[in-house]
């Protein structure tokens, strides 16, 4: 990809160190986004998804570490950024949206409170700190209104507890979205919702990507929903990039069998005889992985070479996959 | 919190007053022992006598008329007279009471300012040598036996290296103008600080031997629930808005965490009164608890019932008020 990227990562890798030794939750991760994109991450849990996101953020909890790798923000590398510089670009620049709304609003403080928080937060301008208050409230109201909450100016006042599971998700939003970012990364946005919440609350997000012009991650473990919302996708097992291309192509025609299996397991409405079909087994162990495709115990074509370690193989001009099966070249 | 539930919760608390008169009233009546042969002694005494004694205190009466007699007149603040003072109850009590607020006071002040601050920073720097010196303390805490270690205070702060007064709430060279008759304040009222010194001095010793096991269970109490909050998805949220560690420690963390221990709080504040009642007598304090030592040697039925039930009556209040802090702390919870 040649066009400028907002985000590029090279190498990522992330550790948690324990006593039974280290788990590689991120391993040699790459990705880019580039400025207005959606980008979909799938994978099952445990598939580092998540975990590769928070080191971009910079909020992974002790005992893990980034260990390798670099994360290019525009023109900042972010695993060498100074703490303060890197807390001040959270939220303002990256904002990220949790899987559960309910757990991710404090239960102790109106929702008005907790979106004007993150404004005031990041408000570096002048003026006495009542102006600000009351700018960053006035803010507040206006945001709930954008992500779609009747009556906001009254609900402002309302408890996390006193809101629906969609109008929370809509909130924690709201306020990831207070202070413009450039780049929102939502974490299962969906995952705790109703299917028709469902619906409207990726709808929402595309919306305000397309008036606000950001970039949107949505991390997922839900093919159904990248197809549906997002240019490119991400496949991740086992804490490594298993395929990568634009959402279309690798929906019809997955070049990696953990893609094809995910996909075979969605299930279809519109096709009587089509069937679900699970991926067998589960995802390994992260502590100790052999080095050799790490799919190859579920995979049903795996064969002699893949008891090594597979590199990506290019497959065209914007896709790859990590699978001896794939790539141009036999 | 709305005015109407206040007031019923209020009204909710009659009831349960009503009960603990009726089983203090109980309790003292069934316990053994006859107040007029106590108060006689070894002097010899006609059976007319003893009568005339018996019916001058009002034990000649039916129980269930001494009762009805015993609620009604407290209920306009008259407890009878001492047996022994020929005083007033009221008088007594009132006179002792204001000695025992204050050391109760400092002692969940001293509880409190050091429990929750410590619990807090054992909870984030868990498994670091300051958790571990944290735990251990706050197990001693919970485990010495509160004579035992006023005492050792005692020996080592007044009687090895003289820092401290051995006992007493005052020296007897200060005279301090009663305004708020708990000394620190009438003290810094009168402008005095030698004297103010000299009362901080009698109370600190008791004070830290009142409040050591309530600070020490308060310091775990803070630290677990600490601990829990933050594991919490709305802590690592608040990260990911870019506020600050300590915004996010105190107003994130420390809001939640400090539910539980506001329950505790106004558990263990309910029995520094039972606590009250030894240190008192260990540091010669002149307070409510060592006059009830005193009334329960000598069967002194009057005083000994109005304090359980000024004891019993100010534990209801103090859970009613952790109620209110509570939802107040937590929005989710209504009365």
């Amino acid at each position: 990809m040649t066009e400028a990227q907002m985000l590029k990562v090279r190498g990522l890798r992330t550790t948690f160190r324990t006593r039974h030794g280290a788990i590689k939750a991120v391993d040699g991760v790459d990705l880019d986004i580039g400025y207005g994109e959606c980008l979909g991450v799938v994978g099952e849990s445990g598939s580092g998804k998540s975990v590769a996101f928070a080191s971009i953020m910079g909020l992974v909890r002790p005992p893990g570490r980034i260990e390798a790798g670099s994360i290019m923000f525009e023109d900042r590398e972010l695993t060498t950024l100074d703490p303060r510089e890197m807390q001040r670009l959270r939220g303002k620049e990256i904002a990220m949206t949790f899987q559960d709304a309910l757990t991710a609003l404090n239960p102790a403080f109106t929702v008005g409170n907790q979106i004007a928080e993150t404004i005031i937060t990041h408000d570096k301008s002048d003026g006495s700190k009542r102006d600000r208050i009351r700018r960053a409230r006035a803010r507040a109201v206006e945001m709930m209104t954008l992500v779609g909450i009747p009556d906001a100016s009254r609900r402002v006042n309302d408890y996390p507890h006193q809101f629906s599971g969609g109008m929370r998700q809509r909130i924690m939003i709201a306020i990831a979205l207070a202070c413009r970012p450039k780049l929102l990364i939502a974490d299962e946005p969906t995952t705790a919702l109703d299917v028709t919440i469902q619906a409207q609350v990726l709808d929402l997000i595309a919306e305000i990507r397309a008036t606000l012009g950001m970039s949107v991650v949505i991390i997922t473990h839900d093919l159904g929903v990248v197809a549906e919302h997002c240019h490119r996708v991400l496949v991740m097992y086992a804490g490594q990039v298993v395929e990568t291309g634009p959402t279309e192509n690798v929906v019809a025609e997955p070049r990696h069998p953990y893609t094809s299996g995910l996909l075979r397991s969605i299930p279809r409405l519109n096709d009587r005889n089509a069937r679900i079909l699970p991926i067998k087994g589960t995802v390994p162990e992260p502590i100790n992985l052999p080095d050799e495709c790490r799919f190859r115990p579920r995979c049903p074509m795996s064969a002699d070479g893949c008891r090594v370690p597979i590199a990506m193989r290019k497959i065209g001009h914007d896709r790859e996959a990590r699978c001896i099966f794939a790539g141009d070249e036999p | 919190m709305q005015l109407r539930t206040l007031i019923e919760r209020i009204l909710q608390l009659i009831p349960v007053l009503l009960g603990i008169s009726i089983i203090v009233f109980a309790m003292i009546t069934l316990t053994p022992g006859d107040p007029v042969e106590i108060m006689l002694g070894d002097q010899i005494s006609t059976p007319e006598q003893e009568a005339a004694l018996r019916r001058d205190m009002g034990l000649d009466l039916p129980v269930h008329e001494r009762f009805f007699r015993f609620l009604s007149n407290a209920l306009v603040g008259d407890f009878g007279n001492s047996f022994f003072h020929r005083r007033p109850v009221s008088d007594l009590i009132l006179e002792r009471l204001p000695a025992t607020i204050e050391l109760t006071l400092v002692a969940m002040l001293i509880a409190i300012g050091t429990a929750v601050p410590l619990g807090v920073v054992a909870a984030v720097k868990k498994g670091t040598l300051i958790d571990r010196i944290a735990t251990v303390a706050s197990i001693f805490g919970v485990s010495l036996p509160g004579f035992w270690f006023g005492l050792l205070l005692i020996m080592l702060f007044a009687v090895h290296w003289h820092i401290l007064p051995v006992a007493g709430r005052i020296g007897y060279d200060f005279e301090v103008p009663k305004v708020t008759y708990l000394l620190l304040i009438d003290t810094i009222l009168a402008g005095r600080l030698d004297s103010f010194l000299d009362a901080l001095g009698h109370l600190i010793l008791p004070a830290v031997t009142l409040g050591l096991p309530m600070g020490a269970i308060l310091m775990r109490v803070t630290r677990t629930s600490m601990l829990e909050v933050l594991d919490q998805d709305y802590i690592a949220f608040a990260a990911a808005k870019g506020l600050g560690r300590m915004r996010i420690l105190i107003r994130h963390a420390l809001t939640n965490a400090l539910i539980p221990t506001v329950t505790v709080a106004a558990l263990e504040t309910g029995s520094l009164l039972g606590g009250n009642m030894i240190v008192e007598t260990i540091f010669g304090w002149p307070g409510l608890g060592r006059l009830v030592v005193e009334a329960i040697f000598s069967r002194n039925y009057p005083i000994i019932q109005t304090a359980v039930l000024l004891y019993a009556v100010t534990y209801v209040l103090l859970n009613f008020a952790a109620d209110i802090v509570y939802t107040l702390l937590n929005p989710r919870v209504k009365l």
